[in-house]
């Protein structure tokens, strides 16, 4: 009987193809619209997860900042190794210094970013070589002029089709042996491009191109099994002492917690995506009442059928069962055509605003079965309306 | 068989509405039918003709009295027994032909067999031998707008028949043809009931009730006169 009644309600709605494609309209942008915005959400909060994991998962940042008295005192390699051995449960602290600067080779030139780092600090940003080495040890210790290159340096003046390992190019007044490609990192927490860098090894960036022994900030790994406000009041306790800070004065550097920026972050972008993820929910349910509004139209409009049927001996629940049938073959249609244009939408989306898409079966399934079962709540009351009908007083209708 | 009465009214009274506004629409009606007769029921309007056949087509119950079909006492019946009882033995032909629109002459005439869940091939089967008793094979697969209302009537006619009911119940089955149309109508009617069913006309001309053996006349809610053609024994098949 079920199946008969999907085949009678499949023939109904393409009897009224175009009524039906109205109808179900409110259904099909409502789930189309919770597919997508939860897909790009969960793209977001991915692409942000991505973004923070480059910087460690359980990573400090540490940098100076501009005091009352509107003076910054930098870190430098001492508070550096200092922090490194005294702290437990630190693995690793690297310092990093920066500079802008022109790179040419062969002809061609790009101004970018130079990245003074070392293999340790690599290491806890989670940067990987794709092709090359890293520094040898007494590159790092003499500051030797080698480098490795950002996907775009390389892509902005080297020729596609060589590789650069070995090249020798220009950055600013300074000549370098390029020994290793970093694989792409994306945009960096500062909101400068990662990928359009030069890295140097500290040391000869802080000579040749800063002129001092200055760190612009430092990273820190530390151990998971630690609780990261036991290191972090240790560690501020530390560079408290080191800057020689008295009780009371305020810190004149920043700590930022990687973890937490990662929570606060998906937190937000959590509740972004309850929020349109309610306004799609409001769309869904204005569609429904849509459909029971065109199923009691129906209704009244096929009083005349619904008499036949039951003269020729249609049971009060079969006509109930068609009805009900049909706003739910109406509905699961509407959701599937919705499931469909919510994927093509997240995929055209994400590619546009740029963040990785990620497929998520819960959500088009879970969408797809609200979307049937508001056939069943709001075709419930139209479908029992048509089961209680006279057959005399139906088929009498005009 | 002959003589056992497949239908029988006793004392049937049915009243509409209630206080001072009821009206009794039959103040006690009796007949019986025996199984193969052809029955035509006249009456001028408001005497009570349609709510008999409503009644009898267990469309709707008798306010009092007994209406036995094929022993069942339909009165104390509920809606979907009914309904089931139609399903089963009864089969409707209507004056406004009453066929679903945009639904091929072939799929209205399964219509009935959905309902008592027989499978497609059966359905298909029973279908075309109806279609095939009223003369409109070549027809099967035109919807109701593409044809005339002739043609209509008797995909109408088929429908009543694919179940092979006991009853073909048909109210006013010419009112809505011309002439020519009515009387190829009545003569399939006639040649149906040749071939053992038993059907109940509700009509005002005397012309289409001549083809019926058995006349019921009413008036003001009564049965006033039932009239036999010595003829009626023709058709039942003994």
């Amino acid at each position: 009987m079920l199946g008969t009644s999907i085949l009678l309600a499949l023939r109904e709605i393409r009897r009224h193809i175009l009524r039906s494609i109205l109808t179900t309209l409110g259904i099909i942008i409502g789930v189309a619209a919770v597919v997508t915005m939860v897909t790009l959400g969960n793209g977001v909060t991915a692409s942000v997860q991505e973004e923070i994991s480059s910087l460690g998962a359980s990573n400090f940042i540490v940098f100076p900042v501009r005091t009352d008295r509107g003076t910054i005192r930098p870190f430098d390699e001492a508070d550096v190794r200092a922090v490194g051995q005294q702290i437990a449960g630190v693995q690793i602290a690297a310092g990093q210094v920066s500079a802008n600067a022109t790179a040419f080779y062969n002809g061609q030139d790009w101004d970018t970013r130079i990245q003074g780092v070392t293999n340790a600090f690599l290491e806890a940003q989670s940067v990987k070589i794709a092709e090359g080495r890293p520094f040898t040890r007494d590159e790092e210790e003499s500051g030797k002029n080698v480098c490795m290159l950002g996907l775009k340096v390389r892509e902005a003046i080297f020729p596609p089709d060589t590789s650069p390992l070995g090249a020798r190019m220009r950055l600013g007044n300074v000549s370098c042996e390029v020994i290793g490609m970093i694989a792409e990192r994306g945009q960096g927490g500062n909101g400068a491009d990662d990928d359009d860098a030069v890295y140097l090894p500290l040391k000869n960036v802080q000579r040749r191109f800063r002129g001092n022994e200055n760190l612009d900030f430092f990273v820190i790994k530390y151990d998971p099994a630690y609780a990261a406000a036991t290191v972090q009041d240790a560690l501020v306790d530390l560079l408290r002492e080191r800057r020689l800070l008295q009780d009371g004065a305020p810190n004149d550097f920043n700590v930022i917690d990687t973890a937490q920026v990662n929570q606060a972050l998906g937190a937000a972008t959590g509740a972004l995506t309850a929020m349109v993820a309610v306004i799609a929910s409001i769309s869904l349910l204005v569609g429904g009442i849509g459909i029971m509004n065109i199923m009691l139209v129906s209704v009244t409009e096929r009083t005349r059928e619904i008499g036949i049927r039951l003269a020729i001996g249609a049971l009060a629940r079969e006509v109930r069962l068609q009805f009900l049938t049909e706003a739910v073959v109406l509905c699961a249609l509407g959701g599937l055509v919705g499931v469909a244009l919510g994927f093509g939408a997240s995929l055209g989306l994400a590619a546009a605003i740029d963040v990785p898409f990620v497929f998520d079966p819960v959500i088009n399934v879970v969408s797809f079965l609200f979307a049937a079962s508001m056939g069943i709540v709001f075709g419930y009351y139209p479908a029992s309306r048509a089961s209680k009908l006279d057959p005399i007083d139906a088929l009498r209708h005009e | 068989m002959t003589g056992e009465p497949l239908i029988e009214l006793q004392g049937i009274t049915k009243t509409f509405g209630t206080g001072a506004a009821a009206f009794q629409a039959l103040k006690g009606v009796d007949f019986t039918i025996a199984r193969g007769e052809f029955v035509a029921v006249m009456g001028p309007s408001g005497s009570g003709k349609s709510t008999t056949m409503n009644i009898l087509g267990c469309l709707d119950v008798p306010t009092g009295g007994i209406f036995r079909f094929r022993g069942f006492e339909v009165q104390k019946l509920d809606r979907d027994q009914r309904s089931l009882l139609r399903r089963r033995y009864l089969g409707f032909v209507f004056q406004g032909f009453n066929l679903l629109a945009r639904t091929t002459a072939l799929e209205n005439v399964e219509l009935p067999l959905l309902y008592r869940g027989e499978k497609k091939s059966v359905r298909r089967a029973a279908a075309m031998h109806a279609l095939d008793q009223v003369g409109l094979v070549p027809w099967a697969e035109h919807t109701p707008a593409e044809l005339s209302g002739g043609q209509q009537q008797r995909v109408a006619i088929a429908r009543a028949l694919v179940t092979q009911p006991d009853v073909l119940l048909a109210d006013e089955p010419t009112g809505n043809l011309d002439s020519e149309r009515s009387v190829e109508i009545m003569q399939l009617l006639q040649r149906l009931n040749g071939e053992g069913i038993t059907i109940l006309m509700v009509t005002h001309e005397e012309e289409m009730a001549s083809y019926a053996g058995t006349i019921v006349r009413f008036r003001d809610g009564l049965v006033e006169k039932i009239e036999r053609k010595a003829l009626a024994a023709v058709g039942d098949p003994a």
